[in-house]
């Protein structure tokens, strides 16, 4: 029997370093008693032997893990997992494997205990002579982990000086962390911020709503007598009922006579009277409820461009990008379309820009948004909006893309093909050139893509001598 | 009146934020105190504290006042309400978060405020709190702001520098009931202040041509809190309502809040007990859809009322309505099915993927590592071991469900 003593501190690398020897040796694991300091005298480990030992980097961070935990068999554990792993290399990644899953329930205990630490500890601030300010704290955790729960403290604690005490040793920080054996409980001061403490912990509880078990499941009854706000929690408890009977019997009080005052000052007061300017109709249109488009969409996408040109091109609806900028032709269409119209010799700043529908239509699929074509009673509801912007805008000629919109210039749903590339007459009496919408281009396959937009290309340019006659 | 104590103010301002459900302090950049500062955050939160209601308490959540010109009729701080009213100097916020965090009790702040004189005013005071911290602090701990939906967009693009999370609130569910009960607030305006901070997070990780990165803006996300029990809105609408706001927005989470009952309540709402097992139900189908590639519709459609069964949980609840999908083989099934599976989470999963390859599973196995058989056994067959007739049982869903309880007579 080989007998291996552990110091206080550093007990992983010094474990890490004996199993290596051992494991070199071909020592079996029942051949040797691991122990921590003063259980065991020390026993002789061989010097480095024949056998190539190897771990795997996954491995190494278990047992790293596993040699926080408090069980005292721990060490027997890992060497012979070290030993086993030399064979069978898989065996450490399958959990249903006894031996696997025993130490990653260890690991599991360990690394809820530690952080259990970075939420339990409180410190309470000791006079200070320098310039660096001084706390302290005591903390008791279940398993011995304090070499490996406290350099968190000291990537976040940077700026002053602390000590951690546990019954295990002290963890000690001056800008460099060191450990000490342990010493009796240190009397903690009193602190101010404490007090302040347990008043946020008393006044951000809601009496109305109790969950116990929640709070004792995540916050271990063991933790409590070093927590100062815990003491309060019994009479928080008693005294909840009548909080909330209190407030029931209180009922509704009649408000403040300057109430009424401020919010008249700032409610948005509907303004439902025909609007006599386009920009009152975009005003109006910004709170549009008229079909149920408006409660999934962020917000009405108004059209944009030179009010008073004598072109308008007329796309669908906004898409994603269009949706969340609040203005139409911003996405790849709009990107399309604009080429296409400079290419054409036609002004993007010399239209006016707009779609038949205001509001995105979309379908959420996890994290996007996918495109749905917009319904005849939704583009009915908004030919409201389209009409009094023909009305301000008056253009000489509409360029309709697609069929939507061809739909709701002319009324008429005949399929797009045949009318492509024709002058129709709106509804409203003007002429009406049909053509693509860009972002069908931008769905077909690269050869009638190609054809498409040709096709795109020339109606733009026929719209352009339109203009020009 | 004499000037209140700081803490009678603290008091006052921490119950004004007690109703605000949100409190996590994950997923930011990771950032620490040795080149200098104070503070760290390390991908995961850590709740310091929980409070008798359940509640975790990661942040300092307070109120900057509550203090409202605002007549939102779910909140304790409307102007109409006669609660007693408290206004905290941004310097007391910092050496509060500060002292607090010293201490080691707090991951950081959660600022939140009522709208005093306008919407600008007040988000511009709370970005000083925030620019406080950081410059002058070397605060690198964990900031989440609440920004005020009509605030300009210069302040928010500043908030989000200074800020790891920002969150506007939806508060309810439907823009019916917003209109109605929150009258100053617009569900657009809202919903457009997500859109901006959504765009000016990506705009924050494109570099530019000359191949710098901007700074990082709001690298926590942004979040939102809805109201639940306030209106008549059911389950299946409130999820629907989640999608779109995931899907819009790359919101990092929702958070439901139980509608409860508050001091001096308006006479509009009824003052209920809360319905904390729906707002548990809820969280449970957020959950779905975040982590299970579950969509909302189907969630929503396993009962016929729309709302979620309190009785037993919204997995078991859409397995039960769809047992022609099961049982499923957990030797050959795919990842996705082996996720609907109840009993199994995703990291149950993760495992069986892993353990399969060494070999056929069994029942212990399953059991060993984490899958809640009792909920499982009627949902997968193994090599030993096969559910029969038990899956397609009339009297399934009466294993899940708790006993029937006597109803209070009086």
């Amino acid at each position: 029997m080989i007998r291996v003593d552990l110091p206080r501190f550093g007990r992983f690398q010094a474990w890490r370093d004996a199993a290596r020897q051992l494991a070199g040796n071909r020592v079996a694991p029942d051949q040797v008693a691991w122990g921590d300091a003063g259980l065991f005298g020390t026993g002789p480990v061989p010097p480095p032997g024949p056998h190539p030992v190897t771990a795997s980097k996954e491995f190494l961070a278990l047992a790293r893990t596993v040699a926080s935990h408090s069980d005292p068999e721990r060490w027997a554990l890992l060497y012979a997992a070290l030993i086993r792993l030399q064979q069978d290399r898989g065996f450490i990644a399958n959990p249903a494997d006894p031996l696997a899953d025993r130490l990653a329930r260890m690991a599991k205990s360990v690394r809820r205990d530690i952080h259990k630490m970075h939420a339990f500890v409180r410190f309470h601030e000791l006079p200070s002579e320098g310039p660096r300010r001084s706390f302290a704290a005591w903390f008791e955790p279940e398993h011995p982990i304090l070499e490996a729960g406290t350099p968190f403290f000291a990537r976040r604690f940077g700026d002053m000086d602390w000590l951690i005490a546990t019954p295990e040793g002290i963890a000690r920080f001056d800008g460099r962390l060191s450990f000490e054996p342990p010493a009796p409980r240190p009397n903690l001061p009193t602190d101010a911020s404490h007090d302040l403490w347990r008043i946020y912990f008393a006044n951000i509880f809601n009496p109305a709503r109790i969950k116990t078990q929640a709070m004792r499941s995540e916050m271990p009854v063991k933790y409590w007598k070093n927590l100062p706000e815990t003491g309060l929690i019994a009479q928080m408890l008693a005294d909840a009922p009548r909080r909330v009977q209190a407030m029931r019997d209180a009922g509704a009080t009649d408000a403040p006579a300057f109430a009424a005052r401020v919010t008249a000052r700032i409610r948005h007061a509907p303004d439902d009277r025909p609007p006599d300017s386009l920009d009152a109709a975009r005003q109006q249109a910004s709170r549009c409820t008229r079909c149920a488009l408006c409660h999934a969409a962020t917000q009405t996408v108004w059209g944009e461009g030179d009010p008073d040109a004598p072109l308008m091109i007329l796309g669908e609806a906004p898409g994603d990008h269009e949706d969340l900028q609040g203005r139409p032709f911003v996405g790849p269409a709009g990107q399309l379309l604009r080429q296409t119209m400079a290419g054409a010799g036609l002004d993007p700043a010399r239209a006016w820009l707009t779609n038949a529908v205001k509001h995105f239509k979309f379908t959420p699929r996890g994290k996007r948004r996918i495109h749905q074509n917009p319904a005849t009673g939704e583009i009915r509801h908004c030919t409201w909006w389209l009409d009094l912007e023909r009305r301000f805008v008056q253009p000489r000629l509409t360029v309709a893309l697609g069929a939507t919109a061809a739909f709701a210039l002319t009324g008429d749903r005949a399929p797009l093909t045949p009318r492509r590339g024709t002058v129709e007459t709106t509804l409203d009496g003007g002429p009406v050139l049909i053509t693509w919408h860009p972002s069908l281009i931008l769905r077909l396959d690269p050869g009638p893509a190609a054809r498409a937009r040709a096709q795109f290309a020339a109606d733009l340019t026929q719209a352009a001598r339109m203009m020009a006659a | 009146m004499a000037p209140r104590t700081l803490q009678q103010k603290l008091a006052i301002l921490s119950d004004a934020a007690k109703y605000d459900a949100s409190c996590a302090s994950s997923g930011t950049t990771r950032r620490d105190s040795r080149a200098g500062g104070i503070g760290s955050t390390e991908g995961m939160g850590i709740c310091h504290a929980y409070t008798p209601d359940g509640r975790c308490i990661s942040l300092l959540k307070i109120l900057m006042t509550n203090f409202c010109i605002y007549d939102c009729a779910y909140c304790i701080n409307r102007v109409s309400s006669t609660v007693e009213r408290a206004r905290f100097t941004p310097d007391e916020v910092v050496t509060l978060t500060l002292e607090f965090y010293r201490r080691n009790m707090i991951e950081g702040l959660f600022l939140s405020s009522g709208i005093i004189r306008s919407p600008d005013d007040t988000m511009a005071q709370m970005v000083r709190i925030a620019r406080t911290l950081r410059m002058n602090h070397g605060f690198r701990g964990y900031i989440h702001l609440k920004t005020i939906p009509d605030a300009s967009a210069d302040l928010v693009a500043q908030a989000g520098l200074f800020a790891d999370r920002l969150s506007v609130n939806i508060e309810l569910p439907r823009d019916a009931s917003i209109r109605e009960l929150a009258p100053e607030k617009r569900p657009e305006t809202i919903r457009a202040a997500m859109a901006d901070v959504r765009l000016s997070r990506e705009a924050a990780t494109e570099k530019s041509h000359t191949g710098r990165r901007p700074p990082r803006f709001a690298p926590a996300g942004q979040s939102t809190q809805m109201i639940v029990g306030a209106d008549d809105t059911t389950d299946r609408d409130i999820l629907r309502t989640s999608a779109n706001l995931y899907s819009g927005y790359d919101l990092k989470r929702v958070y439901y809040s139980a509608f409860s009952p508050i001091p001096d309540a308006s006479a509009a709402l009824p003052l209920i007990k809360p319905p904390l097992m729906r707002e548990h139900r809820l969280y449970q189908a957020d959950w779905l859809m975040r982590f299970y590639g579950f969509e909302a519709e189907e969630i929503g459609a396993a009962h016929p009322s729309g709302n979620l069964d309190l009785a037993i949980d919204p997995k078991l609840a859409w397995a039960l309505a769809n047992r022609g999908q099961f049982p499923v083989d957990v030797a050959r099934a795919a990842k996705d099915m082996l996720l609907r599976v109840p009993g199994f989470g995703t990291r149950t999963v993760t495992r069986i993927l892993a353990a399969r390859r060494n070999g056929p599973l069994r029942y212990a196995d399953l059991l060993r590592m984490g899958a809640i058989m009792s909920k499982a056994r009627a949902f997968v067959t193994l090599p030993d071991w096969h559910p029969g007739a038990l899956t397609d049982s009339a009297d399934l869903r009466a294993r899940f469900a708790p006993r029937p309880e006597q109803l209070q007579l009086l």
